[in-house]
């Protein structure tokens, strides 16, 4: 009797499909909060990184060794996380009597204490202060400087004490004409000379004669211009900064070598939120320095960008023309359904695998070929046979190309029967009828295809690895020095700049943050590219689907 | 192009003879032999599956568009076969015009979706495209309803503008023949009144055949009239004479609704 109620309940239950309902939404939930909980864990890692945070100086008990060298009896950095240790105080009999935590401070300074991060035990801090009137100095070299500052060291020889009232302002005239030459001397470096070096080479490849009056003057030019450098870089150093380390270590910086400096401990909010802005900002808009660890990421959001453009222009052409031909054209049969579901099968390669067919026929094959055929010139040294960023969007439209497929045979399913007929109806060839009528009413469908491919290929990094990324590109593979597009350049990648922060820079900790704030940015530019072509695919949908089909 | 040298029409305009048509193996219509005579409505009726359709739609060979058919007898329109080699089905096509079942205009604006059939063949010259947008609007009584909106979309039109505007596509070019397939089983009455009487003023000017489901449409619109049943032809006569007095038993009980 009981049996038969359990049943009944059991039946009555799952006859109207109610638990299906929950399950499914059960499925939705978990799946929504995994990618919740990931975006969160990214933003909340990602955008701190940008936020002015105050500098603490610690004094440890006495008796207890200081993590940071020679520095006395107090610690002084960015406090960057507190955590419990996994091993408790023990009392004599074993039992745990409290939990242990530990701080971890960024003291910067690496070029005085050969160390970025340390950790300390909270127990054995014996008290935290805010000094106000430390400084936080952003180097060309060794990351950041914490300390007090001293006083100037002019070139006339004369020098100012940071008591001195003009101290301030004579620092921050003198810091902003150092930045006003960084950037004069790299318009000369990369812009002038690189061009006269780009020219100078072709030259020396087409052999023409070393004394010919146009070499002569380009190198009367250079000579200029390097010169003009040199004194520039000169500049750089004769005025000179002298700041105490928190552990007292007395240090010269050239103001030259100072990116930015700002007291942490002094800033009100509006001032934080203004750094903060100016962070995000330097971030998107520089060039890395430091093994990327520092600076900005500009030419990865670039090298991404244009790599996921050149893709999608390569992959939309020939997965339209391939479904074109398989939906509209081949008589369906099992080649073709074979040809369809290798197609398929295709989107599930490994990546890698993409890369080293890349490697193998885009970089080997084609790029040697072109070089042979067209830059023997500059032969050995490869111009289009080795990786560039032509090549690895090549390589992942390649392996993006099944899902525009895909998509573009479902969109020309779908466009109605009798939309075809009419168009045949007035005469129209079987061509002008999918130029005119299918393609245009597919145009949505294949945008979605779009879509996933960018969102696919913008994110790779395995088979970019083989075909053209690199850690550092000189240049970017557009910019004004003809002929504008430099296919054959090397780039860098977001997806692989998180890489090599993450697992292949000599300090990582150091890294982390960046970590993050790639991700991020990562995220948001495939986020940008994908509602750039939702929006368009939404106009294109109003244009066509609205009306009695 | 169209057939003005001789003033009396022809009777035999397009003449079907011993026309079977088979999908895959199953065959649709029985050695069908029929003349339709020039500038006047013929009506196609019968009950779902007898055939009438697939007869239509291969008169401007739109059936070649399924898979593994094939036919036997022939079609001549105008003394030439409609599957001689030597005519390409694209040409055919633009001599024989059609209206669905289902108004199916282009999501292009109601100007472009007129000129469709000039923009196909070539002709891009705008006074001659705006010529052929008011003659076949109004050929299709559309243009007092639509010359004020011609650039916007088609598809805001209501479904007998939109009929009428499928009308206007299929005469642009002047065919000499426009097919009609059931071109009123979507409309509503007052939509439908509009397009018959306008099948009756373009008779004037076009060959019409017409598949309808309506047999007082039949007796409104057309002249003659052709009864199918089962793929095969059972009778055709005067609109008047098929309606009235019936030769075949089979088309008594099918105009009286015996069947059907």
């Amino acid at each position: 009797m009981a049996q038969e109620t359990h049943k009944d309940l059991t039946r009555t239950m799952a006859a109207p499909g109610e638990p299906f309902v929950w399950i499914s939404a059960m499925g939705l939930s978990i799946g929504l909060l995994m990618v919740i909980g990931l975006l969160g864990i990214i933003v909340a890692n990602g955008i701190p990184v940008f936020w002015p945070k105050r500098v603490i100086e610690a004094t440890i008990k006495p008796g207890v060794a200081n993590p940071v060298p020679n520095s006395g009896s107090t610690i002084t950095g960015e406090l960057v996380l507190t955590r419990t240790k996994r091993i408790p105080i023990l009392g004599p009999d074993g039992s745990k009597l409290e939990e242990q935590k530990e701080v971890q401070f960024y003291v910067g300074n690496k070029d005085a204490y050969g160390l970025n991060f340390v950790f300390a035990n909270r127990a054995d801090i014996e008290s935290m202060k805010e000094p106000a009137e430390i400084f936080r100095i952003e180097r060309l070299e060794y990351g950041i400087a914490f300390g007090y500052l001293q006083e100037l060291l002019l070139a006339n020889g004369s020098s100012i004490s940071s008591q001195s009232p003009d101290f301030l302002q004579t620092l921050s005239s003198l810091v902003n004409e150092a930045n006003e030459r960084r950037n004069a001397i790299e318009r000369i470096e990369k812009g002038d000379i690189g061009t006269i070096n780009t020219r100078l080479n072709d030259l020396r490849v087409q052999g023409g004669d070393q004394k010919s009056s146009e070499i002569v003057a380009l190198n009367a030019k250079y000579e200029a211009l390097a010169s003009k450098a040199r004194t520039l870089r000169t500049e750089q150093s004769t005025n000179t900064l002298v700041f105490k380390t928190p552990s007292g270590l007395e240090r010269r910086l050239p103001i030259g070598e100072i990116v930015s400096y700002y007291q942490p401990n002094t800033l009100t909010p509006l001032q934080q939120l203004g750094l903060f802005c100016h962070n995000i900002w330097n971030f998107l808009t520089e060039e890395p320095r430091e093994a990327n660890t520092e600076g900005g990421i500009f030419p990865a959001i670039f090298g991404t960008f244009v790599m996921t453009l050149l893709m999608s222009v390569a992959v939309v052409p020939f997965g339209v023309i391939a479904a074109i031909y398989m939906r509209e054209y081949a008589k369906q049969g099992f080649f073709v359904r074979s040809v369809r579901i290798a197609v398929n099968n295709l989107a599930g390669v490994p990546s890698i695998v993409f890369g080293v067919f890349g490697l193998g026929f885009f970089v080997y094959f084609v790029g040697g070929t072109l070089d042979t055929l067209f830059f023997s010139n500059y032969l050995p040294t490869p111009t289009f046979g080795t990786g560039g960023i032509l090549w690895a969007a090549a390589t992942l439209a390649l392996m993006t190309v099944p899902v525009v497929i895909v998509a573009t045979e479902e969109a020309m399913a779908a466009v109605p029967r009798g939309m075809r007929e009419g168009s045949l109806s007035c005469g129209a060839s079987k061509w002008q009828t999918i130029r005119h009528i299918v393609l245009p009413a597919s145009l949505p469908g294949i945008l979605t295809g779009l879509i996933l491919a960018m969102a696919r290929g913008a994110g790779e990094v395995a088979p970019l690895m083989l075909v053209g990324v690199v850690k550092l590109a000189p240049s970017l593979p557009l910019d004004t020095e003809f002929p504008f597009f430099h296919f054959e350049r090397k780039f860098m990648h977001l997806g692989f700049h998180i890489y090599d922060l993450g697992f292949q820079s000599p300090d990582s900790e150091a890294a982390k943050p960046m970590v993050f704030a790639t991700t991020l940015l990562l995220i948001v530019l495939v986020v940008v590219l994908n509602l750039s072509a939702i929006l368009i695919r939404e106009k294109l949908r109003k244009k066509f689907s609205a009306g009695a089909f | 192009m169209i057939n003005n040298d001789s003033t009396e029409p022809r009777p035999d305009f397009i003449s079907i003879r011993n026309f079977s048509f088979f999908y895959g193996k199953k065959q649709a219509l029985f050695d069908i032999s029929m003349d339709i005579p020039e500038r006047q409505v013929t009506a196609f009726i019968g009950p779902s599956g007898c055939g009438k359709s697939t007869l239509l739609r291969n008169l401007n060979r739109m059936n070649d568009l399924i898979d593994d058919i094939h036919h036997e007898g022939d079609i001549v329109i105008h003394n030439k076969s409609i599957y001689d080699p030597h005519i390409e089905v694209i040409s055919l096509r633009k001599r024989v015009g059609m209206v669905f079942q289902k108004s199916n205009p282009f999501p292009k604006s109601i100007y472009e979706n007129v000129v469709y059939p000039l923009r196909v063949a070539g002709q891009n010259k705008k006074s001659i495209l705006d010529e052929t947008v008011e003659r076949s609007l109004k050929g299709a009584a559309l243009w007092d309803e639509a010359k004020d909106r011609l650039h916007e979309s088609a598809l805001s039109l209501s479904g007998g503008q939109m009929q009428r505007l499928c009308i206007a596509r299929a005469i642009a070019n002047r065919p000499e023949i426009l097919l009609m397939d059931e071109p009123c089983s979507a409309l509503d009455p007052i939509a439908t009144v509009k397009v018959e009487e306008l099948i009756r003023e373009l008779k004037e000017e076009f060959t019409i055949v017409i598949v309808t489901h309506n047999m007082q449409q039949a007796t409104r619109c057309s002249d003659r009239t052709a009864f199918f049943y089962l793929g095969k032809l059972i009778e055709l006569d005067d609109t008047q004479k098929l309606f009235s007095n019936p030769a075949s038993k089979q088309t008594e009980d099918y105009i009286t609704g015996r069947f059907g």
